[in-house]
C-alpha cells in the first residue's frame, strides 16, 4: 500500500504529517511511501532525508492521485478532497463536529476518512492521541513565546550587579498543554502557580514543581473525556476573584481553558489586564475559541494597558520539526493498529478504529455509537493501602503470649528437674541468642549473603561433635561421627572460602 | 559457674585450657558477625571467623582424641571438597550453595545425635534431660536436612518452584509433630540402655518427611525467607547438639547462627508484608491467580527498542537500575556494569536500588553486582532511593516484577497489598526489561507495565542490554 504525504497548503503551516524517522517506521510496517517534493522543507526535512529512509519524492498531483492512504495534519482544504483517488483513505485532523460539509464531500467522493482528533481518549489509545502531542508542544511553545516577549529573566539570580527577582507565572488549566507550560516555566526558573477546576490534577501540578492554587469552595469539575465540565455560578465567581488577585501579582499568565467546538470562557477580564504590571505577558492558548482573555485577538499579538497578549493559534506549527515528528509517531501507532501495510482494514469491533473513522465506503460514520464506557469515571482516590501489620501483630501478640507462657512453664519444669549443669548451658544459650540478635541487626543488608555463608561456616562447628565421638570404640558411633566430621568440614571450608571470595568483590 | 567444655577426656590438654580456647573461639565468632556490619570491616570479620574455627578445631584435636587415622583424612577430604565448591560456585548459584551447606549442618546434627545416643555418654546430665536434648537435636537437624535439600532443588530448578499443596497438609504436619511427642518420645525416653533406638529412628524419618513436606509447600518467590529460615534451623540444630554434648561453644555458635537466621527471615517477611507463619505454611500465590486486580482495562504496553533506550540513557541526568532475579537468570550483571560505567563516564548519575527480597537470597543482588565490579557506594537500599525517584529521569527495571508493582500500594485487594516496593513509577520514565508479559511469582498483574511513562523492552536481559550498550557509543 502506498502512503502519500502531501505538502500542507494552509498559509503559515510549517508542519508536515511525518518526519523521515516516521517514514522509516511506515516502511517497516509494510507500506510504501511517497512524499510530495519539498513537503518537509518548512519543518527542516529535506527531500534527500526522506529518500534516504526509502521514500520516493513525487509531484503534488502524483501524490494525491496515486496514494492509497493520504497523511495530512490540517483538514483538507479547497479542492484537496477532489484530488484524492476514489477509495483512498485520508488521515488528518478533521474536526468532524464542526466540519459536517467536509464529511459529506469526502463521503460523496468515496474517500474514507480517519480523524486524528476523533481518536477516543482512552488509555489504550494514548500513543495515537495527536491532540495531546500537539497540546504538549503548544504548552512548551507558549512559555517560550512568553519568554521572548518578557523583558526580564525567568530565574532569580544574585549577580555582581544586583539581585534579580524570579518571574511569577500563573497557568490556568492543568491539562496536557498547561502541564507542559508549567514544566517549561519551572525549568526556566520561574515561580509557577497553577489553577484547575479538577482537584485530581493537584498532584500532577505539584509533581511538576508548581504550586496548586485552591479555592475555598468544594466542587469537582471533572467532566467527560478528560475535559473539565462547566462549573456553577458561585464557583465561577470565586474563581474570578482568585484570578483578579493573582493578576496583580504575576508577570506571566498562560490560559488553556478550551472547550472543543465551543466559545472559550472569559477568565481574564479587561480589568484584570489593567491591574497587571507593565511588561507582563498573557499567552492565550484558547484563542481559537475566542480566547480566555477578553482582549485576546486570535492569531495576533496585541499590547493593551502595557500587557502583551499573544493569541497565536499556530503554536505547534511554530515548532515544526518537533510537532511533525510527534504527529508522525501518532500516525505510526495508528497505522499499526489498523493492521499495517499488509493487512490494512477497518475493524469496527475495535473501539479506537471505530471512534477515529469518520467516513467509510461513502458513508459518514461520525459520531460513533456510544460505547459502554466512553471515558473512565473519575477513579476513587487510591485508598492508601495500610500494611496489614496492625492486624497481624494483634494475632501475633496473642500467639506470642501463649508461646511465652508455655516457655515459662517449660522453664519452671526444667529448673525444678534439671541439674545446674543444664541451667548453666541454658544461661549461655540465652545470652548468646541476645548477643546474636544485637550483632546481626547491625549487619548492612548489602552483606546479607556473606552473612549467611559465614554463619554457614561457623555452624560447621558441629564438627566438634563428630570429633569427640570418633575415638569411641563402637564402630557404629565411629562411622556416624566420621560422616558428620566429613560434611561439617565441607561446611567450614566451603563457607569461609566462599565468604572470602564474595567479600573480595565488594569495592568502592 | 559456666564451664565451656565439660566433656573430660582421657588425656590431652587440661580442660581449663580447652575451655579458654573455646571461649576465645566464641568471642571471635561474635566479632566475625559484627565485622559484617560494614563493607570496610567485613573481610576482617571473616578472618576472625576463620581464626576462631581454627582455634576451636585445634583445641579439640588436642583434647585427647586418639583416632587420627580416621579423623585427619576425613577432615582433609572435607576441606578439599569445601574448597572446590567455594571456588567453582557461580555467584548466581549462591542460594543453592547456601541451601546445600544448611543441609549438611542438619545432617551432621542428626548423625551426632544418633552417635551420642549409641555411645550412651550422658556427661553430667541426667538421662532424661540428655535424651530430650538428643531428640530435639535430631528432630531439628532432620527437618533442616531434608528441607534444605528441597530448597536446594527448587533453587536449582530441578524441583518445580510451584508450591505443592496436598489436601489436609496442615493436619498432616500436626500429626507428624504430635506423633514425635507422643507416643514416640515417651517410648524413647522410657527405654533402658539403647532400647529407644527404634523410636529415635522413627522420629528421624518423620523429621525428614516433615522437612520435605514443609518446604515443598512453599513457592519459589518465598525462597529468600525459606533459606534464611533454614539458616536459623541449622543454628538451632547445632545449639541442640551443644546441649547434648555439654559443649558451650556449640551452644554459643548455634545461638548466634539461629538468631541471625531468624532476623533475616523476619526482615524478609517484613519486606513482603507477610507474617512468618504465612510463609512457613506456604501456599502463597496460588489463590491469588484467580482474582486479577479488578478486571479493569489495563491499557496497552508501549514497546521500545535498544536504540531508544540508549538514547534515553544518554539524555538522562540520573539513572536508577532496579535488578531482580531475572538479572541473575540472564547473567546480565556484567553488561549492566558496562553500561553504568559508560554513563558515569558521561557524567550521568547512576545508582542501583535493591529491594530486600530481590533475588533468591537476602543480599543476593548486592553480591551479583559486586561480582560485576559495581562499586558498592552506588548500590542503595529501597528506602534510600524511593524518595529520590520523583527527581530521577530514568529507572531501568531488569528482570524484577513484584518488587516494583504499584498495586502493592494502591490496590487493597491485591495479594501483595502493603508490601513495600521500589516506587519506580514515580520516575520520569521507566524502562522495564522482561522476557514476556507473564506475571511475577506472586501471580499478580503488574500495572506498572501499562503506565504512560513505562516502556517495555522485551527479550533476554543480557542480549537486549548488550544491544543497548553498543548503542550508547
Amino acid at each position: 500500500m502506498l502512503i502519500g504525504i502531501p505538502r500542507e497548503i494552509a498559509a503559515g503551516e510549517h508542519r508536515v504529517a511525518a518526519a523521515p524517522e516516521n517514514v522509516a517506521k511506515f516502511i517497516k510496517l509494510g507500506f510504501e511511501v511517497a512524499v510530495e517534493a519539498d513537503a518537509g522543507q518548512a519543518a527542516k526535512f529535506s527531500n534527500a532525508l526522506y529518500e534516504e529512509v526509502g521514500a520516493t519524492v513525487f509531484s503534488a498531483a502524483d501524490v494525491w492521485a496515486k496514494a492509497d492512504i493520504i497523511l495530512k495534519i490540517r483538514p483538507p482544504q479547497d479542492n484537496e478532497v477532489e484530488l484524492a483517488r476514489e477509495g483512498a483513505t485520508l488521515i488528518s485532523l478533521i474536526q468532524p463536529a464542526q466540519n459536517g460539509d467536509l464529511l459529506e464531500r469526502l463521503a460523496k467522493r468515496r474517500v474514507n476518512a480517519i480523524a486524528m482528533d476523533a481518536v477516543p481518549r482512552i488509555s489504550r489509545a494514548q500513543s495515537m492521541d495527536a491532540l495531546s502531542s500537539m497540546a504538549n508542544i503548544a504548552g512548551y511553545r507558549a512559555m517560550v513565546e512568553a519568554a521572548g516577549e518578557f523583558g526580564r529573566f525567568f530565574t532569580g539570580q544574585i549577580t555582581a550587579a544586583g539581585r534579580v527577582p524570579p518571574a511569577r507565572v500563573l497557568v490556568i488549566g492543568a491539562g496536557v498543554a498547561g502541564l507542559s507550560a508549567i514544566g517549561t516555566a519551572v525549568k526556566l526558573g520561574a515561580i509557577v502557580r497553577a489553577f484547575d477546576t479538577r482537584p485530581a490534577v493537584k498532584d500532577e501540578v505539584m509533581s511538576m514543581g508548581a504550586e496548586f492554587l485552591e479555592l475555598e469552595f468544594e466542587e469537582d469539575g471533572t467532566g467527560e473525556g478528560g475535559y473539565a465540565k462547566v462549573m456553577s455560578k458561585e464557583f465561577i465567581e470565586a474563581e474570578m476573584k482568585l484570578f483578579a488577585e493573582q493578576a496583580a501579582e504575576v508577570d506571566i499568565i498562560v490560559t488553556t481553558a478550551m472547550i472543543p467546538g465551543k466559545k472559550s470562557p472569559i477568565l481574564i477580564t479587561q480589568e484584570m489586564v489593567r491591574s497587571m504590571k507593565d511588561g507582563s505577558v498573557i499567552v492565550d492558548l484558547a484563542a481559537e475559541g475566542g480566547g480566555n482573555c477578553e482582549l485576546t485577538r486570535p492569531n495576533e499579538k496585541v499590547v493593551e494597558h502595557g500587557v502583551t497578549i499573544l493569541g497565536y493559534t499556530d503554536l505547534p506549527s511554530r515548532l515544526p520539526t518537533q510537532s511533525s515528528t510527534l504527529y508522525g509517531n501518532n500516525l505510526v501507532k495508528l497505522l499499526g493498529l489498523f493492521g499495517g501495510g499488509d493487512e490494512f482494514k477497518f475493524d469496527f469491533e475495535d473501539e479506537v478504529v471505530r471512534g477515529a473513522t469518520v467516513v467509510r465506503d461513502g458513508e459518514i460514520t461520525w459520531p460513533p455509537p456510544q460505547t459502554a464506557n466512553p471515558s473512565p469515571p473519575p477513579k476513587p482516590k487510591p485508598a492508601a493501602v495500610q500494611p496489614q501489620e496492625a492486624e497481624e501483630a494483634k494475632g501475633g501478640s496473642s500467639l506470642f503470649g501463649i508461646l511465652l507462657s508455655l516457655a515459662c512453664l517449660a522453664l519452671l519444669a526444667l529448673g525444678w528437674k534439671s541439674s545446674s549443669q543444664f541451667l548453666d548451658q541454658l544461661t549461655v544459650f540465652t545470652l548468646s541468642c541476645f548477643v546474636g540478635y544485637m550483632v546481626v541487626w547491625n549487619v548492612t543488608p548489602a552483606l546479607h549473603t556473606p552473612l549467611m555463608s559465614v554463619t554457614n561456616a561457623i555452624s560447621g562447628i558441629i564438627v566438634i561433635g563428630g570429633m569427640l565421638f570418633i575415638s569411641s570404640g563402637d564402630q557404629a558411633v565411629t562411622i556416624l561421627s566420621g560422616v558428620a566430621v566429613l560434611i561439617a568440614t565441607i561446611n567450614v571450608a566451603g563457607g569461609f572460602l566462599v565468604t572470602q571470595r564474595m567479600l573480595k568483590m565488594f569495592r568502592k | 559457674m559456666i564451664t565451656l567444655a565439660a566433656t573430660p577426656q582421657a588425656s590431652g590438654i587440661p580442660t581449663g585450657l580447652l575451655t579458654m580456647a573455646y571461649l576465645v573461639a566464641g568471642v571471635l565468632f561474635v566479632l566475625s558477625l559484627s565485622g559484617l556490619s560494614r563493607q570496610e570491616t567485613a573481610k576482617r570479620g571473616n578472618i576472625f571467623g576463620i581464626i576462631g574455627m581454627t582455634i576451636a578445631i585445634a583445641a579439640t584435636l588436642l583434647s585427647g582424641i586418639t583416632n587420627f587415622v580416621w579423623l585427619i583424612p576425613l577432615m582433609v577430604v572435607g576441606a578439599f571438597i569445601g574448597m572446590v565448591l567455594a571456588k567453582r560456585v557461580e555467584m548466581t548459584s549462591m542460594p543453592q550453595l547456601v541451601a546445600m551447606l544448611h543441609s549438611f549442618v542438619g545432617l551432621a546434627a542428626v548423625l551426632v545425635g544418633l552417635a551420642s545416643y549409641l555411645k550412651q555418654d550422658y556427661g553430667a546430665d541426667d538421662k532424661m534431660v540428655h535424651e530430650i536434648e538428643i531428640l530435639l537435636g535430631v528432630f531439628i537437624g532432620g527437618v533442616t536436612f531434608t528441607g534444605s535439600i528441597i530448597a536446594f532443588g527448587k533453587l536449582r530448578g530441578s524441583i518445580g518452584s510451584k508450591p505443592l499443596l496436598l489436601p489436609g497438609r496442615h493436619l498432616a504436619n500436626a500429626v507428624m509433630v504430635v506423633a514425635c511427642i507422643w507416643p514416640l518420645s515417651v517410648q524413647f525416653i522410657g527405654a533402658e540402655g539403647t532400647g529407644g533406638l527404634t523410636a529415635l529412628i522413627i522420629v528421624t524419618v518423620i523429621s525428614f518427611v516433615l522437612g520435605v513436606h514443609l518446604i515443598m509447600a512453599i513457592g519459589g518467590a518465598d525462597m529468600p525467607v525459606v533459606v534464611s529460615m533454614l539458616n536459623s534451623y541449622s543454628g538451632w540444630a547445632a545449639a541442640a547438639s551443644g546441649f547434648m554434648l555439654d559443649n558451650d561453644l556449640l551452644i554459643i555458635t548455634g545461638a548466634l547462627v539461629g538468631s541471625s537466621g531468624a532476623i533475616l527471615s523476619y526482615i524478609m517477611c517484613r519486606a513482603m508484608n507477610r507474617s512468618l507463619a504465612n510463609v512457613i505454611f506456604g501456599g502463597f500465590g496460588t489463590s491469588a491467580g484467580a482474582t486479577p486486580a479488578g478486571g479493569e482495562e489495563q491499557g496497552t504496553v508501549t514497546e521500545t527498542t535498544a536504540e531508544e533506550v540508549a538514547d534515553m540513557m544518554n539524555d538522562a541526568g540520573s539513572v536508577v537500575f532496579v535488578p531482580g532475579y531475572g538479572m541473575a537468570v540472564a547473567q546480565a550483571q556484567h553488561v549492566i556494569h558496562e553500561i553504568s560505567e559508560t554513563l558515569r563516564g558521561k557524567g550521568v548519575e547512576v545508582r542501583f536500588a535493591i529491594h530486600p527480597v530481590a533475588g533468591r537470597l537476602p543480599g543476593h543482588m548486592n553480591v551479583l553486582l559486586a561480582e560485576a565490579r559495581v562499586p558498592y557506594d552506588i548500590v542503595f537500599e529501597m528506602d534510600e532511593v524511593n524518595e529520590d525517584l520523583p527527581e530521577t529521569d530514568l529507572v531501568v527495571v531488569v528482570g524484577a516484577n513484584d518488587i516494583v508493582n504499584p498495586s502493592a500500594l494502591e490496590d487493597t485487594n491485591s495479594p501483595i497489598a502493603g508490601m513495600p516496593v521500589i516506587e519506580a513509577w514515580n520516575a520520569r520514565t521507566v524502562v522495564a526489561l522482561k522476557r514476556s508479559m507473564a506475571a511475577g511469582y506472586s501471580g499478580v498483574e503488574n500495572p506498572l507495565y501499562f503506565r504512560e511513562n513505562t516502556r517495555m523492552l522485551f527479550g533476554d536481559a543480557k542480549e537486549t542490554l548488550t544491544a543497548v550498550s553498543e548503542n550508547l557509543g
